[in-house]
Parts: structure tokens; C-alpha cells; sequence
């Protein structure tokens, strides 16, 4: 395959796609109603995200349960998000849990 | 009146926990170009003219099967359909930038700046509302972080990605959806927010077997359409009839 071709090609449809919005702002009024529907717009697929990653990490289907470093990491993370709001500590107690969660003592505390 | 630049250092700040979390994918992008037969030349004008870490992702995925050019391009155009709700979010909030602005906007829209933009335009933030400069210098705060951490971080990947044999099972990918998680948690006091979360999640889950990030789509525009369908009664009277404006 052309690299040139593969990444002029890939370049040029992403910009379109990610300037398409900006292109037409402006040029039109955007009705009330969806202007109030686009502030769900940053839950909505943020959350799209996030749940596969934590309730599917292998891609392959649902891992849930107890033993889930994910979910015992995205729980902390969701707890320390809602009552202090900081990001930073959001990541360092959410990958921190994950981590400690793999650790042989704490799986032998939890019957793994 | 605040000092110029600082808007600029303090999108650069609240960026930095995401870049945390996109960091991994840089180095671990970088490794697996290489390592499925593109030049570090290659890899490096790819991070530099395509900017998107999905695309790129899937790109490899689809040139190692053997995929045609038209198929490529074809799965970049819909794995990068979300920029066009990021972009409807984003640009009404920025049509009096001069237009070579509003283009690097564009050009610079990611996840992770999309995600700390988000923070930024919330009503109920208890930040006063940004002026379209100001949103815009906080904005290329961000995206210029992230965009020299994909550039840095995919060069290193390409170049030294294998000494670092294993990187991709130490779990540092997990790092980006706890970073969002922190972005969604202050949406879920409200419950049009919380309702696009959790339809959002469960949909995504349910649709998860689509290919190129299509369920990701149908999961954010079902919680996008569950948020709004929850609103609508608690809306003033008349408040349907704004749509005609």
C-alpha cells in the first residue's frame, strides 16, 4: 500500500469530518431544542466509552465480578469523581485501585 | 481582566491527567506500525497529519489484513463520525474565531480535549462563562499538549517500542476511560445527564459487536435521544416551539 496515498487519504477524510461543523456554524441559527440536546452530547459518548473499557476489557465479551480490577478501579474512580471532582486524583486513586486490585495479596484477601 | 496566556497554561493543566491516559497509546501505536511493516518516517506523518488515535489504530489493524485503500478510508470516515457531535457541541461556541483558527480547532479536535472542553462550556460549572477567545486559548492549551504527546509518544513507540516488551499488559490503557470517568462523574447529580450516561453505557455494550466504532455511535445518540425524551416535560411550555426559530 501507497503511504502517501494511505495517509493524504486518511488526513484529508478526517479534517473533513472534524471541520464540517465549524464550516456550517454560523452561516445558520441552531434551533434552541437542539442546542439543549447537544449538552448530552459529552456524557453520552464519554459513557460509551468508559463501560466497554471497564465491563469488557478483553473485548470479548462481559467480565464482571468481584475479581474485576476494572470495575473495582472505575467504582473508586466514580466515588472519588463525584465527591472531590479533581481529575488528577481521580486517575491516580482509580489506577491505583486497578493495580492493587492484581496484586497477589489482595487477591488472596478476596478468595481468587 | 486576566493575564493573556494563562487561559492557554491552564487548558494546558487540566489536560494533563488525560494525557496521562493517552500516553500508553502513543508509545504502544508507535511499536505496533513498526512492527506491522510502516517506517518510523511512515508512522511519524501519520501521528503528524491524521491526529487520531482510533483511525490510526484500526488503519494498522485493516493494512495487516490486507484491506484495499477504499476500504480504509471508508472505516476512517465512520470511526471518526463522533467529531461530528464534538464538533455541533464546539462550534456554535466559537463562530467568531477567524476561520484559520476555527480550521486547528478542528484539525486538533480529540476526546481528550473534546472531554476537558466539556467541563468548560457545562452551565452549572461553577467557573464563569468563558468569552469565544478565552474558551479558544484554553482550547489550544489542551490540544497543543495532546497533540505533542501523540507526536512525542508515537515516535518513541516506533523507535524504541520493542525494549519495551509487555508495555501494552502493565494496564496503563485503563488510564483514559478513569480520566473520563472523572469528566462524566459531576454529570450524574443531574438526571437528563445521568439517563445519557446510563443508556449510553448499556447501549454500548449491547451494540459493542459493530464494527468500526459503530456501536460507539448508536450507543451516544441512543443516550443523547433517552436524555432528551427525559427532559422534555420538565421543558416551559412552549419551549418545543424555540426549535423553529
Amino acid at each position: 500500500m501507497n503511504d502517501f496515498l494511505l495517509i493524504g487519504g486518511m488526513a484529508a477524510i478526517t479534517f473533513l469530518i472534524r471541520y464540517a461543523m465549524f464550516a456550517a456554524a454560523g452561516r445558520f441559527q441552531i434551533p434552541a431544542l437542539v442546542s439543549r440536546t447537544l449538552r448530552f452530547v459529552p456524557p453520552a459518548v464519554l459513557s460509551a466509552i468508559i463501560v466497554p473499557a471497564v465491563l469488557m476489557p478483553g473485548g470479548k465479551g462481559l467480565e464482571l465480578g468481584l475479581g474485576s480490577p476494572q470495575i473495582a478501579g472505575a467504582l473508586v474512580a466514580l466515588l472519588v469523581g463525584r465527591l472531590w471532582g479533581n481529575i488528577l486524583a481521580v486517575v491516580i486513586s482509580g489506577m491505583g485501585v486497578f493495580w492493587l486490585w492484581q496484586t497477589p495479596f489482595v487477591r488472596g484477601l478476596l478468595g481468587l | 481582566m486576566r493575564t493573556p496566556g494563562i487561559l492557554f497554561w491552564r487548558g494546558a493543566r487540566d489536560s494533563l491527567p488525560l494525557v496521562l491516559g493517552a500516553l500508553p497509546f502513543g508509545l504502544i501505536f508507535g511499536a505496533l506500525a513498526v512492527g506491522n511493516g510502516f517506517s518510523v518516517a511512515a508512522t511519524a506523518g501519520m501521528s503528524l497529519f491524521v491526529f487520531a488515535g482510533s483511525a490510526q489504530f484500526i488503519a494498522l489493524g485493516l493494512v495487516a489484513a490486507g484491506a484495499s485503500l477504499p476500504v480504509i478510508l471508508f472505516t476512517t470516515l465512520v470511526v471518526n463520525l463522533r467529531h461530528l457531535l464534538y464538533g455541533a457541541t464546539l462550534a456554535p461556541r466559537m463562530t467568531g474565531l477567524p476561520e484559520w483558527k476555527k480550521a486547528l480547532t478542528a484539525f486538533w479536535l480529540t476526546d481528550e480535549s473534546f472531554a476537558v472542553m466539556a467541563l468548560r462550556l457545562d452551565d452549572e460549572s461553577p467557573d464563569p462563562r468563558l468569552s469565544e477567545a478565552e474558551l479558544s486559548e484554553y482550547y489550544f492549551g489542551s490540544a497543543t499538549l495532546m497533540y505533542v504527546d501523540w507526536q512525542l509518544c508515537s515516535l518513541a513507540g516506533a523507535l524504541f517500542g520493542n525494549f519495551l516488551p509487555g508495555a501494552a499488559s502493565w494496564g496503563l490503557d485503563f488510564a483514559m476511560p478513569v480520566a473520563f470517568i472523572g469528566i462524566v462523574a459531576p454529570y450524574l447529580k443531574q438526571l437528563p445527564m445521568a439517563t445519557a450516561a446510563l443508556v449510553a453505557g448499556a447501549v454500548s455494550i449491547l451494540a459493542y459487536a459493530l464494527p468500526s466504532k459503530l456501536g460507539l455511535l448508536a450507543a451516544a445518540l441512543a443516550g443523547i435521544i433517552a436524555a432528551t425524551l427525559v427532559e422534555l416535560p420538565s421543558l416551559p411550555k412552549g419551549g418545543t416551539e424555540m426549535g423553529k426559530e
